[in-house]
């Protein structure tokens, strides 16, 4: 008796999940075919982009600095046991470009932009806004997520593009302003490690996140459930679900693209 | 269909069959039938919870049944495609019980917002129209308000407005009165009237105020228990001698609100 319930239990989940895995799948390729069909919503894309980026641009900026500063004092302290401090500019410019860079950035837009978006999504769905615009015969996904979806495209690179510039930046700050690495070696040596495969793999990686981390905190938003913790939760889900997501993500894309 | 043999004053706008929906296992539609000709006010009342909101919801298509049908103008509406299902969206106009206006936009933006995405009217056509609305519904000079910042009877009238400005062809109307004053009640009452009337609309009402809202309507169905119990004119309906109505009449706040859920 107990294992044929396990089973059906186990079976039902599994359904679930798939099932769930195939309505995302097909709200994701909705709101990508809508990006790129008219009517274009040329004005609530731009003002998503700005929404994204005023709200995470603060964030970013504090937070690359921060992680520079860790790489250049880490690194400092590392490579000096080797007496290879002319190595840093290297290993914080590398290490930024190809791993942290776009993965904090993406985290930090998921975390404070991406949770608006679903709280936002989340009410619109709880009062009845999105019902109010399918029966005015508009299309919600074109007029709400497509123009989320594409803003998350276009902001996610540049984000990514200054938290690496400021990280090396605040890298070398420490590690030669403050601990005494050679300044002229950390950037001769970032500009001759540092190849075009690194910096189209730093924008790659920047605009697979921002489609995963839009589209997931938007579907989450969207399908908020219609009762007192349902924007709540959609909230935390689709910040937890788009960061977890970033992350295996990356390991996935760096094992096969390095 | 009958609508079709029939001859043009006698049309039904909407002609509905044995549609039945039902939420987990809870049956909600148990079989719905109505016909509310063209051109006309039909109410429906019912105690709270018997459906109504999930009936509007059904006739544009907002929820699909699980089996029945829908004619809307001579055309069977619940198996359409996207394409056909927006043309049929196009003709109604719906306040939803709660108002459903985007929080994000003014009171005014939000009235002209179904103009400017819809219709290729003018700036200054819309600009006209949306005031002539707004003024029409006693918000003048309020457009500049956000929702959150009015109370619930002037949502409520800034979401009728909304509902109104495009001028469609069937109007849907959840509730729309309730939360206003009696004075207020009375004048929105009077304005989905003369607004009927202009523009010879059919219109579908949801009200709590009984018997007010009979002042106004040609035709009132009561629901109960998933279905339609009485349809027919005001004089037809009051004069019934259905034991259900005259309880709900007599009753409306006692506790068999809640006994009319049916659930399986
Ligand atoms: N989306 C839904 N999911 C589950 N149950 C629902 C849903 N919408 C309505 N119901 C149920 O259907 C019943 C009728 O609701 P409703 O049509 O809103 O009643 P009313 O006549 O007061 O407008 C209620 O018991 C409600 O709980
Ligand atoms: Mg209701």
């Amino acid at each position: 008796m107990q294992v044929v319930e396990f089973i059906e239990r186990v079976g039902a989940y599994i359904l679930d999940s798939i099932l769930a895995l195939g309505n995302f799948a097909l709200f994701l390729i909705r709101s990508l075919m809508y990006a790129v069909l008219p009517p274009y919503k040329l004005r609530l894309t731009l003002r998503q982009i700005r929404i994204i980026g005023a709200e995470s641009l603060m964030l970013i900026v504090l937070i690359s600095t921060f992680t520079g500063m860790v790489l250049g004092l880490q690194g400092y302290h590392t490579l000096h046991l080797f007496g290879a401090e002319d190595s840093l500019g290297t290993l914080v410019g590398l290490a930024l470009v190809r791993e942290l860079g776009p993965v904090l950035a993406a985290l930090m837009i998921a975390a404070r932009a991406g949770s608006a978006m679903a709280a936002e999504l989340g009410s619109m769905q709880a009062s009845e806004q999105i019902d109010a615009l399918t029966v005015m015969a508009i299309n919600p996904v074109q007029y709400l997520v497509s123009p989320r979806m594409i803003a998350g495209v276009v902001s996610f690179p540049i984000l990514t593009v200054i938290f690496n510039v400021i990280g090396i930046w605040a890298g070398y700050a420490v590690g030669c302003g403050l601990l005494g690495a050679s300044g002229g070696a950390y950037f001769n040596n970032l500009a001759a490690n540092m190849s075009r495969h690194d910096v189209a793999l730093t924008l790659y990686k920047a605009l697979v996140f921002g489609v995963v981390v839009m589209s997931v905190c938007c579907y989450k938003g969207y399908h908020a459930k219609r009762m007192a913790t349902g924007v709540s939760r959609a909230t935390t889900e689709a910040v937890v679900l788009s960061s977890v997501l970033v992350l295996a993500w990356d390991y996935f894309m760096g094992s096969i693209l390095l | 269909m009958n609508s079709e043999s029939n001859g043009k004053q006698t049309a039904n706008a909407i002609e509905v069959r044995a549609l039945r929906r039902s939420f987990d296992h809870q049956h909600v539609l148990n079989g719905v039938d109505i016909d509310i000709p063209a051109g006309t006010i039909t109410t429906i009342v019912g105690p709270s919870g018997c459906g109504k909101t999930v009936f509007l919801k059904h006739l544009n298509l907002l929820l699909r049944p699980d089996s029945g049908s829908i004619v809307i103008d001579g055309v069977e509406v619940t198996r359409l495609g996207a394409r056909g299902l927006n043309s049929v969206r196009e003709k109604f106009g719906m306040l939803f019980q709660a108002g459903a206006l985007f929080d994000s936009m003014s009171v005014y933006d939000n009235v002209s917002f179904p103009l400017v995405e819809k219709t290729r009217l003018s700036a200054r056509e819309i600009d006209e129209r949306v005031r002539r609305t707004l003024a029409a519904v006693g918000l003048e000079g309020m457009g500049h308000k956000f929702p959150s910042e009015m109370s619930g009877g002037m949502q409520k009238r800034a979401a009728l407005a909304r509902a109104l400005v495009t001028q469609p062809k069937i109007l849907m109307l959840d509730e729309p009165t309730t939360g206003l004053d009696p004075t207020r009640t009375g004048s929105i009452h009077q304005l989905v009237r003369k607004t009927q009337q202009d523009f010879g609309l059919t219109a579908v009402v949801v009200s709590h105020d009984v018997p007010e809202v009979f002042s106004i309507s040609d035709r009132v169905a009561f629901m109960h228990r998933g279905r339609m119990q009485l349809v027919g004119t005001v004089d037809e309906v009051m004069s019934s001698d259905d034991e259900d109505f005259k309880r709900f009449l007599a009753g409306r706040a006692s506790g068999d609100d809640l006994e009319s859920q049916v659930v399986s």
